[in-house]
Parts: structure tokens; C-alpha cells; sequence
């Protein structure tokens, strides 16, 4: 949160201030879509380390991190990437090595946490789940859960309905609240005390944010703040939220930013493909993601030319007819 | 008419779909039956998408339910808490067929699209829920997409995921779920069906060209087959939409 203004920062600052070891983190956007990734690549720039990451779908950006060795601990519903990697490849081998401590949740689950967090309530009711083995399977040890103090003792519990049969339920299913230390949105408009304007869906960007102590906004446009206050109902996150706002054009490459770009379908094939073998992995990092001080860089490096196909038709959102086989 | 395997499923899985349903659907064939039901046979159907847009206007193909393709012309982009809630809301979620796929899926319906082998050291992990247990949870009819073989069919799954009808009648009503389950196993060979009285798996139909024998050679555990039926191929229009309207980038397909 932050009620003062002074909020915009350059992209480094904004992540040695707040992104700290061992923090809890997590990132806004879903699969190939409104990922922060420039601020996921300065993070593994700045090779930080033991993050404790809450995800539901968080694809492109979380596997970058897991696979740069930033992430010790994670929480995820999901660590797949659409067509270019069913199953996150990164995510895939860190769990067959035993390199990633991991527990899982469902989506629905997940992001209620987040809106527990939010709510500043200590557990969310919710009737998916019962019966299967994310009910019965923890993957944090007891040992872990007693020696963080930001972990709940339990991952979650089942009980019979207070209200006995209320609404038909006979049992529902107790999630723990999630409140990060850091949230890392990337949006399409904020204005430079941290108000945002998500186009499109928003997925849980929301409660992700409301929920973290401290919340860093990279945006497409840092625009003037009478833009936003015109039309106050298309804003989602007031500034209060926010602790810090980053201006970076393109700041979700090589996912994609509704109205804006769409995703580089050849960049996530290509990291895909690099991502199946360790050398080459550390390779394409070295190229791609320490090869330049920061994301500006690796636009160069992909060129306008590429850029422009990327750009989103003005009738849709997304650049038609790309090339995406 | 020549048709591939593919095409059979989502032809399939699409005549599966009824008018007026709210079609909740993943990625990949999931999405293209979705498409293939709305453009031939349930023009009225609605697609939804976890991701929080519902009745998008699909003009090309997403990659992801997260794909910006999705957002274009939907009656609201909202969020994720917005469309499971849909769902867990009996008002709505009542109308909604879920549109799932898994690693592996037992005699009743369980799927696990977690992990094989041990859970916290597995010989091959998989992205792991998703939406998929919040939809097996919630909705009261699901369609499964599997390729058929062996070790996908197991006697046990390897990890529960998404609830089906758990340890057979009775079984989700004891631990607490609500009504529901899956309805319909599409695969490369045939499909199955849930037994009304045991929730046990059944087999429906096989293609043409595929004997229920070879169906039962490609599970583990074993089906009744004594009500399976020869299934109609698909036809010349419903092959036409597919292939021109439905997915002509052929990205697919």
C-alpha cells in the first residue's frame, strides 16, 4: 500500500526495494497473458532467491523464474502454457528433481485465497475440492509450516456446515488467506500515484493486489490521472494499494496485453524448445535475459519489425491472423 | 468421406453439447468442440471460459483460455472468482457442462492430470488442476477427453485431481459434493458412458473401423461392452463447418 505520491520508479529500483530473499511474491496475468514479465526478468537479473511464489495460472512468468533458480517454494494451480508448453516445462523438472518445495490448489481455490487476503480474513469457505487429493496430499512438511511464521499451520481443512445443510452443502472446505509481501501487476493504463485500468479480463490481478503488503504496477501508459478519474468505474485498483509504478511500453512481451499486443507465439516455441535442455536453458537466459540491462534491450534485440506484427487490431484486442502455428 | 481421428472426437464430443448449454472449455479440442457445437448443432450453446469471459465471440482460435482472442465480444471479461462462482452457484452452474481432459481417469470418472508416481518425487508431473476440479466439482455434467491406452485407464489414478463420481454411488454425495459427475469419455476409439445405477464406466460406442475388443485392450481395467453401438461418422456438413469455419488456420485440427 501507499497513500503518497513519489510512487514512479525505474523497474530496478522498484524491484531492490521490494523484492526482497525469501519473499512472498506473487504475479499478476494468467498463462500467456498480462504477464509482468519485464519485472520478471529483472528479477532474475537480480538473482533473488528462495521466493515463496503463489500462483493459480501464472504460466510464462512463474516457469522463467523457477527455471533461473529464484523460486524455493511455490503454491500453484497450474503450471501449464498453452500450446507451447502443456505442462511449464521448468515447473516439470524442478518438481521431478525435488528442487521446488510445492503444494497444490485448485484455481477457484487459489484465487479465493487471495480475496481472503484481501478481505483480511483468516479463511474462505468454498465446495470444490472434497474428496480429492488436494484435500489429502500436503506438500508442505509440518516442520516448514512451524518454522514460517508466514505460513498457515494447515493447508486447509475440511468441516461440516455450521449452518447444517444451509444452501444444500453438507460440508465445505477451509483455504487459508494469502497475503503476499509483494504483488507484481503488469496493467494496460495507471497514473503515477498507482491507480490502474486493466482492459479486458482481469483474471486475478485484483485480489492479488489488494491482498500484498506492497504492490508494484508496471504499465503499458503512465497516463495523467484525470484520464482515470473521468470514467472512475473502469478502474479496478485505487492507488492506496500502490507502492510502486513503473512506466514499461511492452512490459508483458512475450505474453500478451489486450488492445495493446498480442503474444510472440515464436518467442514462447522458442524458449519452450530451450527450456527441454538445461544447457540450453542457461544459455537463452544468458542471451535473453542477463545479455541485456533491461527490457528495452531485448526489444531492440527482437526488433520493430517483429514488434508490429505483435501489434493489436484496433476492432478486436489481438493481432489477427498472426502467425501462431 | 475421409475424416481423421481428431475430427471424430470433437464431432463427438460436440454432439454431446445441447442447445442453451453454458459450455465451460479448456484449451486445445476442448475449445474446438465447444466452437464445432455452437457453429453445427447447438447454435444456441454459450462458451465460458475460467478465465472470466462468457459468450466471447470467437473469431480465431484461442491458444489459452487467457488468449486475448477471448475477450473479443464477450458479454462481460470479468475474473477468475466470477466464473467459478458461476458455477458454484446452483442458479447458473446447474446449466454449465464442463469440457475436461487428464493424464488418467479410472472406472468412475476420476481424473488426475496432477502427477505418476510419487506425488512429491513424480516420475512425470502434469500442470495440475487448473479449473478442472473447481468444474468436476461443481457442474452436473462433464464431458472427458482421453486418448485411449493402457496406462490412462488405470485400475487406481495415480493422484485424484478432479472428482468423478469418487468411489462409486453415493460417493460425492458422502464427502460432501454436490450432484454431478462426469456423463461422457471421448476418445480416439470410442465413447463411454456412466452406468446410472453402479457409476461405473460403460462402453457407448466405438468408430467405425474399431472393434470394443481393441477398446478393452487399451485399459487397464475392464468395461461392459454389451451395450455399445457401431457411432454414426461424422457427416459431410458437420465435417464442413469443422474444417472452414471452426478451425481453417488449422491450428488444431
Amino acid at each position: 500500500m501507499g497513500t503518497n505520491a513519489g510512487k514512479v520508479m525505474p523497474l530496478e529500483e522498484a524491484i531492490s526495494r521490494f523484492v526482497k530473499d525469501g519473499c512472498h511474491l506473487s504475479i499478476g496475468g494468467f498463462t500467456l497473458n498480462r504477464n509482468p514479465m519485464a519485472a520478471v526478468f529483472e528479477i532474475i537479473r537480480q538473482k533473488k532467491k528462495n521466493l515463496h511464489c503463489y500462483a493459480h495460472s501464472n504460466g510464462t512468468g512463474i516457469d522463467e523464474l523457477i527455471g533461473a533458480g529464484c523460486v524455493s517454494r511455490l503454491e500453484i494451480a497450474y503450471g501449464g502454457n498453452g500450446k507451447a508448453a502443456p505442462t511449464c516445462i521448468r515447473f516439470r523438472a524442478a518438481i521431478q528433481r525435488g528442487e521446488i518445495q510445492f503444494e497444490d490448489y485448485s484455481n477457484y481455490q487459489m484465487s479465493l485465497r487471495f480475496h481472503a487476503g484481501a478481505m483480511g480474513l483468516p479463511f474462505i469457505p468454498t465446495r470444490s475440492g472434497m474428496g480429492t487429493d488436494i484435500v489429502n496430499f500436503w506438500g508442505f512438511s509440518q516442520e516448514t509450516r512451524a518454522k514460517d511464521s508466514k505460513l498457515p499451520k494447515k493447508k486447509l481443512e475440511v468441516v461440516d456446515n455450521p449452518f447444517e445443510g444451509w444452501c444444500g452443502a453438507t460440508k465445505v472446505i477451509l483455504l487459508p488467506a494469502i497475503n503476499p509481501d509483494v504483488t507484481i501487476i503488469h496493467v494496460q493504463k495507471a497514473d503515477r500515484f498507482g491507480t490502474c485500468r486493466m482492459e479486458g479480463l482481469t483474471y486475478c490481478d485484483t485480489e492479488q493486489a489488494k491482498a500484498a503488503k506492497n504492490v508494484i504496477v508496471t504499465c503499458d501508459e503512465l497516463v495523467d490521472p484525470e484520464l482515470l478519474r473521468k470514467t472512475p468505474e473502469a478502474n479496478q485498483i485505487p492507488f492506496i494499494h500502490v507502492s510502486a509504478v513503473v512506466h514499461v511500453p511492452f512490459g508483458a512481451y512475450p505474453t500478451a496485453c489486450y488492445n495493446y499486443y498480442d503474444y510472440d507465439p515464436q518467442y514462447l516455441a522458442q524458449a519452450s524448445k530451450f527450456a527441454k535442455d538445461d544447457k540450453l536453458y542457461g544459455d537463452y537466459l544468458n542471451h535473453f535475459v542477463y545479455g541485456v540491462k533491461n527490457h528495452q534491450e531485448l526489444l531492440d534485440m527482437m526488433g520493430s519489425e517483429r514488434l508490429v506484427k505483435l501489434a493489436a487490431d484496433k476492432r478486436t484486442g489481438y493481432a489477427t491472423n498472426l502467425d501462431r502455428r | 468421406m475421409n475424416y481423421t481421428l481428431r475430427e471424430m472426437m470433437t464431432i463427438m464430443a460436440a454432439r454431446e453439447i445441447h442447445d442453451g448449454d453454458i459450455v465451460f472449455c479448456g484449451t486445445g479440442i476442448s475449445m474446438l468442440a465447444a466452437m464445432a457445437a455452437k457453429h453445427i448443432n447447438a447454435p444456441n450453446s454459450i462458451t465460458f471460459f475460467e478465465t472470466g469471459a462468457i459468450d466471447s465471440k470467437l473469431e480465431e482460435i484461442p491458444l489459452a483460455v487467457s488468449d486475448s482472442r477471448v475477450m473479443y465480444w464477450a458479454a462481460s471479461n470479468g475474473g477468475l472468482l466470477d466464473a467459478f462462482a458461476a458455477m458454484q452457484n446452483r442458479i447458473t452452474g446447474d446449466h454449465v457442462i464442463g469440457i475436461l481432459g487428464a493424464a488418467q481417469v479410472d472406472k468412475f470418472g476420476n481424473l488426475n492430470s496432477t502427477s505418476i508416481g510419487d506425488y512429491y518425487r513424480p516420475d512425470a508431473r502434469f500442470p495440475g488442476s487448473g479449473g478442472a476440479c473447481d468444474v468436476a466439482s461443481f457442474v452436473p455434467r462433464c464431458i472427458i477427453f482421453m486418448q485411449h491406452e493402457k496406462r490412462k485407464f488405470p485400475n487406481k489414478v495415480d493422484y485424484l485431481t478432479s472428482p468423478g463420481y469418487l468411489d462409486g454411488p453415493g460417493g460425492r454425495e458422502k464427502a460432501g459434493l454436490m450432484t454431478g459427475g462426469p456423463t461422457a469419455v471421448v476418445t480416439n476409439l470410442g465413447v463411454m458412458r456412466f452406468d446410472d445405477k453402479t457409476k461405473e464406466m460403460y462402453l457407448a460406442c466405438y468408430y467405425p473401423g474399431i472393434t470394443p475388443q481393441k477398446i478393452l485392450d487399451n485399459m487397464e481395467f475392464s468395461v461392459d461392452i454389451t451395450r455399445a453401438k457401431e457411432a454414426a461418422p461424422p457427416t459431410e456438413r458437420e465435417l464442413k463447418i469443422l474444417r472452414e469455419e471452426v478451425d481453417p488456420q488449422k491450428i488444431i485440427l
